[in-house]
């Protein structure tokens, strides 16, 4: 497999960058929505919100390599047999996406710096505190943080849910070739044609 | 006419004479002398010190018949600052102030026992989180009189403690943390 993207696949990076991020964003919203419930006394109290923070500000950087990568790589055209409506739903929910994990990731940064105080990366360095002691910052960037997340799991269950009806009923290689697996609709044999 | 001018001049020395009457004083808020302290434990191995920024009231006293006097001071529960954002933002929430319900916090004074040359207890009803209960501050007159700037000041600092739990605070934070002191300081200008 190619690492780049072509006119009509997906490449490896872009492969790996799709999933990462889906797993993480899921994985983030699970551990956020479970660390916010911890008792005082939980083992778990002090390292779910670190390990949270860590990966949430790692995420960053994976968004922004994303977008980059995208920018410099070809995009693989739609598939021929998706419809107009379908091509513009999806091309509002991956902007959506894209926009909204990063005001997830900026509302989740102005609660924890909101006095001031920096975040710890894996303990390898800290990110510090630029914005501080807005009215009631950590408040209004922490219901941000919790309505947006709500809202990306929506949009990313609408997105799955597209994903799986072009792969059950339209019998298309939209899940495919973002599972890097070989076409198997006409149009890859007619484009080797041509 | 000597009567009078007597009266005349009694009636303007008893009105200049802060001490012979009971007088209404607002806390002095401009300048910020007035403090709303807490503390607890910390799982008992230390002490959590926070206070509320936001607050605002006012008192009677009179230095001749303390029992008269009078307090009631209104607190802005969001301002609660223990100098850390995600512990303050947690401490606004339904675990703890549900400052989105109950953004005030209230104490009224409903009777004042003087016990010393400068102490009282000063009962009154403690308002949070929605509960009302009665406490008792017990409380210290520290001076009052002119000051430079063409006021006349009276302050007061008190002491209580409340449980958490009488307040439907529902977080729990283990025995330690069961109950908070509150650590009052206020200073008001005579109105």
């Amino acid at each position: 497999m190619h690492l780049k993207n072509t006119r009509n696949s997906y490449g490896l990076v872009s492969i790996l960058l799709h999933w990462v991020v889906a797993l993480t964003v899921i994985g983030l919203a699970i551990l956020g929505l479970w660390m916010t419930d911890l008792s005082y006394y939980s083992p778990y109290y002090r390292s779910a919100p670190f390990w949270h923070k860590s990966i949430g500000l790692a995420l960053l950087a994976v968004l922004v390599l994303r977008l980059l990568w995208r920018w410099i790589n070809p995009r693989p055209a739609h598939l021929p047999n998706h419809k107009r409506w379908e091509v513009s739903v999806a091309g509002v929910v991956h902007g959506l996406l894209y926009l909204l994990l990063f005001v997830i990731v900026a509302s989740g940064y102005l609660i924890s710096t909101a006095k001031g105080q920096g975040i710890s990366v894996f303990g390898w360095f800290e990110v510090p505190a630029l914005v501080t002691g807005l009215p009631s910052q950590a408040d209004r960037a922490g219901a941000v943080h919790y309505w947006v997340a709500i809202g990306v799991l929506g949009l990313a269950a609408l997105h799955a849910l597209g994903a799986l009806k072009h792969h059950f009923l339209d019998h298309d290689d939209t899940l495919r070739r973002m599972l890097g697996m070989q076409g198997r609709q006409l149009t890859d044999s007619k484009e080797k044609q041509a | 006419m000597k009567k009078i001018f007597a009266g005349i001049a009694l009636g303007g020395l008893m009105a200049l004479s802060g001490s012979l009457y009971a007088a209404d004083y607002a806390i002095d808020k401009e300048g910020q002398h007035a403090f709303i302290n807490f503390k607890t434990g910390h799982m008992g191995f230390s002490m959590l010190h926070g206070r509320f920024n936001d607050f605002d009231g006012s008192f009677s006293w009179d230095a001749d018949n303390p029992e008269n006097s009078k307090v009631s001071v209104t607190i802005n529960t969001a301002s609660v600052d223990s100098n850390h954002a995600e512990r303050d933002k947690h401490l606004r929430s339904d675990d703890f102030l549900n400052v989105g319900k109950h953004p005030q916090a209230t104490f009224v004074s409903t009777a004042v026992e003087v016990t010393g040359e400068n102490t009282a207890k000063v009962t009154g009803n403690f308002t949070l989180n929605g509960v009302t209960k009665p406490v008792v501050i017990d409380a210290r007159f520290i001076g009052e009189g002119d000051d430079p700037w063409g006021g006349y000041r009276a302050g007061f600092e008190g002491t209580t403690s409340i449980k958490l739990a009488d307040y439907d605070i529902s977080m729990d934070l283990g025995p330690a943390s069961a109950v908070v002191e509150l650590d009052l300081t206020i200073e008001g200008i005579r109105k």
